[in-house]
């Protein structure tokens, strides 16, 4: 079985300004809902008590929040999670006084109110601890980016480096558009799936830069556009295969991996598309705007090329 | 052509084997046990404490499975909860506060492996349920008592060497001595350096008083700050003795943060009392020369402290005697009448310490007070009969069995040497690690099979290969996991969902480079070949970024994070080797001997 028979070259640099403008239409649209509405963050990065309690019949939701009113906690969100039966709840940091203890005094007095009510998780984080994590999360994406520019530039030449990172970094910034969009919840898990992305996608460009690299040694008098249209159109099934495999994994963990691994899921699958689209029309655009040549490869020979021209 | 060496097919066999017998234990699962330690250091783990658990269970009529006796501890594992929770009582009966009887899990792995070191791999608390505490010590309180202490040392130096003064105060970390003229305080400075290497002096004279203004030098801070993490380690360590939990893990984390994880803990509430009881002792003298000013002010050298029935103390400033001096303390009996006591036994400095107070004050009273965040509360009050040496102290009157033992537990488990603050916890109940458990296995499972089946339809036999080879880095993975003991959490399981759909790849790669070259009219042997040696230096580079990744996420990553990253890198080493050389081993045992290859079955 073979999906991709593709005779001739498809000429991917040709479409170069349509797709440009596709991305840098997405990539500002994603910045704008950045910008506009922000990220959702999760009680990781925000502090404040999450807790999920499951009762043994269907929770009645307007009871518990009346008895949280009565403790005093106004602002606490209360919803479903999973099943009618488990509740979840969210008490901001700002009406926390009494720090852990929280947790505590909440379940108490759901116990008082319906004896069946079983703590299944209690998430406490503090103003330090988030901030930390912010730093932290900011520092393993820098830290990440310049590992793989770094790694890149040895192993290429810098503007493959270069080419490569802006492609993913426009992955990412898509995701946490589509985050901010839909106001889905930033936790840190969602963080760890957005830097495995950035590892992951980082892949895809190799790929097809390893493509180039050998078509400029072997095809010699072909033009620059068409080596990399012939390396991406050649990768092209590797491509749609792999990511279909990693998706195939990432589906099932999205819709059996249960609450925790759904954004972490729906993160990698935005990811994973993303990553498709901008390692062949995002990171190869931008290396012929950087100007790659055959001369990044190989040190031209005088003797040899006297002797093929005419 | 496609020929390993035969140490190269023994090397992977080898691998493989290795992966079989370490990955084998997780497969039999864990059975309820009690975890049996002793408390005190003079007590040990032995064949007689074997024999005493063996009799208590037999009388109690509950049957273990297996009992072991390992270095510091003895295990029983039993066949259901029922007994588990039976022989706790029984054994927590029968052995007494000398020993914790803590719930735990033991696998039901036979004995040969484990005598290979061949254990189940380690369940993070989100998987098996238990707490985890992020407490943050607070330095600026350790700094201020430390600066108080010193302020009382100065006055007692001073005082001891005959060295006039006439006052000493402290405001934050700076203590000023004042002296009536610059001969008192040259002689004072000279006596104080001597004594006092950790601190920095400077003299002054301000309207016509003559000033020495001690500081603490920045390396003394650093070390007061150092120490008081790790006395508080130790204090938490004790504490959670008492609670009883068979694998607590307690660390320090950073400068000023403790990590505290309790698998199995269910009572969070209890946990989080006894831990977040940030007490630190004190001794102090009651003064009943004075009362209560005005308004509730405390007369100048005294504060106010409510005792636990809110009657008002006066009590003096200055400090006999902190919690970390002392030993232990033991609820107990008075010996003359019976009443319930509690008994303390002090270190050398505190005993010196304690007598020389008691000397001076026989007939008052000393309050023991104990700091809950900043505020007071009088444990106890006692009236002080004699002079008392030896550093062993017996505090009895108006209380009960309890209260004597609840006051024993407090003393006994130490001061805390700087107040702590819960700043993160992590709850996961029992039922909802089961259940994370099965859906991580479970979204696994279901991608893997979705990936095999495809891989099988589109690239026949080679896609068989390359699911071989996945599986066999599946088995390597948790062979790895399970060897290095690494703690495997939710993200952990989804990360070993993720590399398995990431390593697929690699193969991805080789069998569309194999087609490619077989297209190109490039005979089958040779194709392989090729096929193999151009895929792998993309491979190389494509999991090295990915390795990247892993690494900066390990190390800027906490709790979550950091259980991802750690089973991302592993799966990233393993998914190379079975990719590249399980499935060539694999390919070359299929094809390679073949001398005529006219075709290859890769769709």
């Amino acid at each position: 079985m073979e999906f991709f028979k593709i005779k001739k070259d498809i000429p991917f640099m040709s479409y170069g300004k349509v797709t440009t403008s596709i991305s840098l239409i997405t990539f500002l649209l994603a910045v704008f809902f950045l910008a506009t509405r922000g990220l959702n963050f999760g009680v990781d990065f925000t502090g404040g008590t999450v807790m999920e309690v499951h009762y043994s019949q269907s929770a009645d939701l307007e009871k518990v929040r009346g008895k949280l009113s009565e403790i005093g906690l106004h602002d606490s969100v209360v919803q479903n999670f999973g099943s009618s039966k488990d509740v979840l709840i969210q008490v901001p940091l700002k009406q926390n006084t009494v720090g852990a203890k929280l947790s505590d005094n909440v379940l108490e007095a759901l116990r008082v109110q319906d004896a069946s009510v079983e703590l299944r998780r209690v998430e406490f984080v503090g103003p330090q601890v988030g901030k930390d994590l912010v730093e932290n999360g900011a520092m393993a994406l820098l830290l990440v980016s310049l590992g793989i520019v770094g790694y890149l530039w040895i192993r290429f030449e810098w503007k493959f480096g270069l080419a490569a990172i802006i492609a993913n970094l426009h992955d990412v910034v898509i995701i946490l558009g589509f985050f901010a969009f839909f106001q889905w919840e930033f936790s840190l898990s969602v963080l760890a799936a957005v830097l495995a992305v950035l590892g992951y996608s980082v892949n895809e460009s190799v790929v097809v830069f390893d493509r180039i690299r050998e078509n400029f040694k072997k095809m010699r008098k072909t033009e620059v556009a068409e080596i990399i249209d012939n390396a991406i159109t050649r990768t092209m099934s590797r491509t749609i295969i792999t990511h279909g495999c990693t998706q195939m994994m990432v589906t099932s963990m999205l819709f059996l991996g249960g609450a925790t691994l759904h954004y972490f899921a729906l993160a990698l699958t935005i990811g994973i598309l993303f990553s498709i689209y901008s390692s062949v029309l995002v990171a190869s655009p931008l290396l012929m705007i950087f100007g790659v040549s055959r001369e990044d490869f190989i040190k031209p020979e005088k003797t040899e090329a006297e002797e093929v021209l005419p | 052509m496609n020929h390993y060496p035969i140490w190269k097919y023994l090397l992977i066999l080898f691998a493989i084997v290795a992966g079989l017998v370490y990955a084998l234990p997780n497969l039999y699962g864990e059975s309820p046990a009690v975890q049996v330690l002793p408390l005190r250091s003079n007590l040990k783990a032995d064949t007689v404490l074997l024999q005493r658990v063996e009799e208590a269970l037999q009388s109690a009529q509950i049957q273990p499975e297996v009992m072991s006796l390992e270095a510091t501890s003895i295990k029983v594992r039993f066949a259901d909860t029922d007994s588990q929770l039976k022989a706790k009582d029984a054994l927590h009966a029968a052995l007494g506060d000398d020993y914790v009887v803590a719930l735990n899990l033991l696998s039901r792995s036979p004995q040969w492996l484990t005598n290979l070191n061949a254990l189940p791999m380690y369940l993070g608390l989100d998987l098996r349920g238990g707490v985890h505490f992020l407490m943050q010590v607070d330095m600026k309180a350790a700094l201020d008592k430390a600066a108080e202490s010193t302020s009382s040392d100065i006055r007692s130096t001073l005082r001891e060497a005959n060295i006039p003064y006439a006052g000493v105060t402290r405001e934050v970390n700076a203590i000023t001595t004042k002296f009536r003229d610059a001969d008192a305080r040259r002689k004072g400075e000279a006596e104080l350096k001597q004594r006092f290497a950790g601190l920095d002096f400077v003299s002054s004279e301000v309207a016509g008083e003559f000033l020495l203004v001690a500081n603490l030098k920045p390396q003394e801070k650093l070390r007061i700050q150092e120490s008081a993490v790790q006395q508080n380690l130790v204090t938490l360590r004790n504490r959670v003795n008492e609670l009883g939990v068979a694998e607590p893990v307690i660390q320090q984390q950073g400068v000023d943060r403790v990590v505290v994880q309790l698998p199995g803990v269910q009572d969070t509430a209890r946990a989080k009392d006894i831990l977040g009881r940030t007490a630190t002792l004190e001794v102090r003298l009651v003064d009943d020369e004075h009362q209560i000013g005005a308004g509730g002010v405390a007369p100048f050298g005294t504060e106010i402290f409510k005792d636990r029935d809110g009657t008002a103390l006066v009590v003096k400033k200055s400090v006999i005697l902190t919690g970390e001096r002392i030993n232990d303390a033991q609820p107990g009996f008075d010996s003359r009448n019976n009443e319930a006591a509690v008994h303390i036994n002090l270190d050398a400095v505190g005993a010196r310490k304690f007598k020389e107070a008691t000397r001076e004050n026989v007939g008052k009273r000393m309050a023991i007070i104990l700091f809950e965040k900043g505020r007071g509360e009088v444990v106890t009050a006692p009236v002080i009969r004699e002079e008392i040496g030896g550093g062993r102290v017996q505090i009895s009157g108006q209380m009960d069995t309890a209260e004597s033992q609840n006051t024993a537990l407090l003393l006994r488990a130490g001061a805390l040497a700087a107040p702590m603050e819960i700043i993160e916890e992590r709850t996961v109940g029992p039922s909802l690690g089961a259940e994370n458990i099965e859906r991580g296995f479970n979204s696994t499972k279901i991608g893997f099979i979705a990936i095999a089946v495809f891989m099988i339809v589109y690239y026949l036999m080679f896609g068989t290969i390359s699911v071989l080879a996945l599986g066999a880095n599946l088995l390597l993975l948790v062979a790895l996991l399970s060897m290095l003991q690494a703690t495997l959490t939710l993200p952990g399981m989804a990360a070993i969902a993720l590399t398995l759909g990431m390593a697929i790849d690699s193969n991805v790669l080789i069998n569309e480079r194999i087609r490619e070259e077989l297209r190109n009219g490039v005979p089958p042997q040779m194709a392989i070949h090729t096929g193999y040696e151009n895929a792998f230096a993309t491979i190389l580079d494509s999991n090295i970024t990915t390795l990247i990744a892993g690494i900066a996420l390990f190390m800027f990553g906490s709790g979550p994070i950091k259980g991802f990253a750690v089973v991302l890198c592993l799966g990233i080493l393993t998914s190379m080797f079975s990719a590249v050389l399980v499935s060539r081993a694999l390919v070359n045992l299929f094809y390679g001997r073949k001398v005529r290859l006219n075709k290859v079955a890769i769709g």
